[in-house]
């Protein structure tokens, strides 16, 4: 996929795609690089080689088992439920956002809300550890209280670009937004 | 403006005709549900819309016209707007399709041209699904767009009786069924449920199950299933999709249960399992007091070289170890029932895995009376010495506690109060550790068979409370328990509208379970884990659950 190339907040590069279907629909994709080959194996071998330290002391084979099984579960569920490949944020004016994300294991998860719901979409700040990031987030309405925020839902929440690509997609997203009241 | 129209994916090859659908109210939105085809008679098509909108309770009307590029003809145009006057209408939409496009074309008439946007569904699965949170409020029209999408399309279900052998006045094209099957089997079965049904509410009814005690976890079971049968029974048939659903989820879970009640029965009854495990049951409980004898004249010895006071030690310990005789020669007596004991609880397993292990968790509570035993004896003779010490600390520092006002106050005692009271409180705290390593060690014991009991009611709980079938509908039928939606683009050609496709979000597992879990008198710890530990540590006696049904006072 080809698409605009931005830096997460650590640095590391991912891609931007922004696809306009319509005058009022548009889709946001970022896509995260692939794990590095090289983090693999290093994790592999490191676990492997201290399992092999271990087995040479208690010369119990159980060891080496346990720690293939370990790698390969670990190896599984990482993929399955920690790594985010691609995360889209698609936009319908009149109808509502759909946040989907899809895991490197295929998995997809999706969420929509209707447009109803929504009060606005905003850039916020926030304390990440030691630094302060910004993020792209949902306000959500209140049901009783029109005018108060109930809850946010925070927008690319795995991939973290940084400001210069939120601004961009804030733009287009707030471009459609104004249109549909 | 953008308008939306929901168009069912089955209408997409359906011949010109007719759209008719329902326009949502609040919002700029139409529904299709179904494509009646050329020719008909005016009239016919306005009673049919009457009847089926009496009979489904939502407000049909026809839409606008639907044609397919083969009947794409001059004069078409002209008698596609005279349509317009035969059905009067605010707004009247021109769905068309033209060769070599796969979108469709759209205009609306009398009105500012705006923008329109096609949803695509899939009217079978809207129509079954169930939108969560559940609501069972009326339609409101400041309600959202989705859910009321969902609703007309959920409630016009007379629109989908008329299928396609049908030889009637009218051809319509909208999701049909394979045509109406029926079973025998099925049938049958129903029939026979009402009378059942009847049965079983006229036995719970004479059945005194009120008053049976709650100490005992079989009697709660029993009583838990008794209420679970009662509401089964219940001559009313379930309104709504949560009552249908808790119905449907306690008969799975009774079913479920008494399959796998009947496989430990088989499994008991075959091979002589249960003369085993009687064999094994006996010398258990022995080599239980054995150890625990050792423990005691462990303990009557300089335990972990503490060094205790002889005297109360050697009481105590005998008082024990006393104790311990008395219960083997119990155990003893027992010995030649056990097995016939065990052979008719083990019949109780015909009623549901649960009742089997209520009545081994009951069993286990039976067998290990004696450290109950051994638990409260410790638990007060701590307890006293900790108040004791508490008041006579308290009159050390010249302070008593005043009942009335529930506070320390402060108190002139006599010279000879204060003699005694610091003499006791010498005592007192010289016979302490004693009392304590007694309470410790027969503390943690209880506390054994207290999470060995605990795993049992939880695992009741449980197989009470999982809603499997909730959680079945969601693997095989994923549509029929929604979260909301998905969209995704279907087709994006130049100078047509936008086409989207709305799929459905299943639910995930773990909020099927939450929404659909069976409400129980659920056994769970009424503490929490620092009260506890203050409880344990002042020495009050724990229990491990309390039932709600436990009157306080």
């Amino acid at each position: 996929m080809e698409g605009e190339s931005f830096t997460d907040i650590n640095g590391t590069p991912i891609f931007l795609d922004c696809q306009s279907h319509s005058t009022f629909c548009r889709e946001f994709t970022v896509t995260s690089p692939k794990v590095p080959v090289t983090k693999v194996i290093v994790f592999t071998c490191s676990i492997w080689l201290l399992a092999y330290a271990v087995f040479l002391f208690t010369e119990d084979t159980v060891v080496l088992t346990s720690a293939i099984l370990i790698t390969l579960v670990s190896m599984m569920l990482y993929v399955h439920l920690v790594k985010v490949e691609q995360e889209t944020l698609f936009i319908i004016g009149s109808l509502g956002v759909q946040m989907s994300s899809s895991y490197a294991s295929g998995r997809e998860t999706t969420t929509f809300i209707e447009l109803n719901k929504i009060k606005d979409i905003v850039i916020n700040e926030a304390i990440y550890m030691h630094q302060i990031i910004y993020y792209l987030c949902v306000l959500l309405k209140d049901p009783s209280d029109p005018d108060a925020v109930s809850s946010v839902v925070p927008l690319f929440q795995s991939s973290k670009p940084r400001l210069n690509c939120l601004m961009k997609v804030y733009r287009s997203c707030q471009e459609i937004l104004s249109k549909c009241p | 403006m953008v308008l939306k129209i929901f168009y069912p994916q089955c209408c997409n090859l359906a011949n010109s005709g007719l759209l008719i659908g329902s326009w949502i109210q609040g919002h700029n939105s139409a529904v299709v549900l179904a494509v009646v085809h050329y020719p008909f008679i005016p009239g016919q098509v306005k009673r049919y819309i009457q009847q089926v909108s009496t009979a489904s309770g939502v407000k049909l009307s026809v839409l606008g016209s639907w044609s397919l590029p083969s009947e794409a003809e001059k004069g078409v145009e002209n008698f596609l707007r005279d349509l317009r006057t035969i059905f009067p209408q605010d707004r009247w939409l021109q769905i068309s399709r033209k060769m070599g496009q796969t979108g469709f074309n759209c205009s609306i008439l009398d009105r500012s041209q705006g923008t329109i946007l096609f949803v695509h569904y899939d009217q079978r699965n809207v129509m079954l699904s169930q939108l969560h949170p559940i609501q069972t409020e009326e339609l409101d029209p400041s309600d959202s767009e989705l859910r009321q999408v969902f609703q007309i399309v959920s409630l016009s279900q007379p629109l989908f009786l008329l299928d396609r052998y049908d030889d009637g006045p009218l051809k319509s094209t909208h999701w049909q069924s394979g045509g109406q099957e029926a079973s025998i089997i099925v049938e049958l079965l129903k029939m026979a449920s009402v009378p059942l049904c009847l049965t079983i509410s006229c036995l719970l009814h004479l059945l005194p199950l009120n008053f049976l005690c709650s100490k005992l976890s079989t009697c709660v079971q029993l009583s838990y299933r008794s209420d679970h049968l009662r509401a089964l029974s219940s001559p009313k048939t379930a309104v709504g999709h949560s009552e249908f659903m808790r119905k449907a989820n306690v008969l799975v879970s009774i079913l479920v249960d008494m399959a796998l009640g009947f496989l430990l029965m088989y499994w008991l009854y075959s091979d002589n399992h249960i003369s085993m495990l009687a064999n094994a049951l006996v010398p258990a409980a022995d080599h239980v007091a054995k150890e625990l004898e050792e423990l005691l004249q462990w303990l009557m010895g300089a335990p972990a070289g503490l060094k205790m006071n002889r005297a109360l030690d050697e009481v105590l310990g005998r008082f024990f170890l006393y104790h311990i005789h008395l219960w083997i020669s119990y155990i003893h007596l027992m010995s030649p029932f056990v097995e016939t004991i065990l052979w008719y609880g083990g019949l109780s397993a015909g009623l549901g895995l649960s009742f089997a292990l209520a009545l081994l968790s009951d069993m286990v509570a039976l067998l290990t009376f004696h450290i109950y035993c051994f638990y409260v004896y410790g638990a007060r003779l701590y307890c006293l010495k900790i108040y004791g010490l508490s008041s006579l600390w308290r009159l050390f520092r010249g302070k008593k506690w005043n009942v009335l006002r529930q506070r320390v106050d402060s108190c002139s005692y006599d010279l000879d109060q204060l003699f005694i009271g610091t003499l006791l409180f010498t005592i007192l705290l010289f016979l302490f550790p004693t009392t304590a390593l007694y309470y410790l060690v027969f503390t943690l014991l209880r506390l054994l068979v207290v999470v060995l009991q605990g795993i049992l009611h939880l695992t009741v709980d449980l197989i009470n409370s999982l809603p499997l079938f909730a959680v079945a509908l969601r693997l095989t039928r994923f549509y029929r328990l929604a979260e909301g939606v998905k969209f995704s683009v279907l087709c994006d050609e130049p100078d047509t509208p936008l086409h989207l496709l709305m799929e459905i979000n299943p639910l995930s597992c773990a909020s099927v379970i939450k929404t659909y879990r069976t409400p129980t008198y659920s056994c769970y710890p009424k503490d929490s884990w620092t009260n506890l530990v203050k409880k344990l540590f002042v020495g009050e006696l724990i229990y491990p659950w309390k039932h709600k049904t436990i009157k306080t006072d």
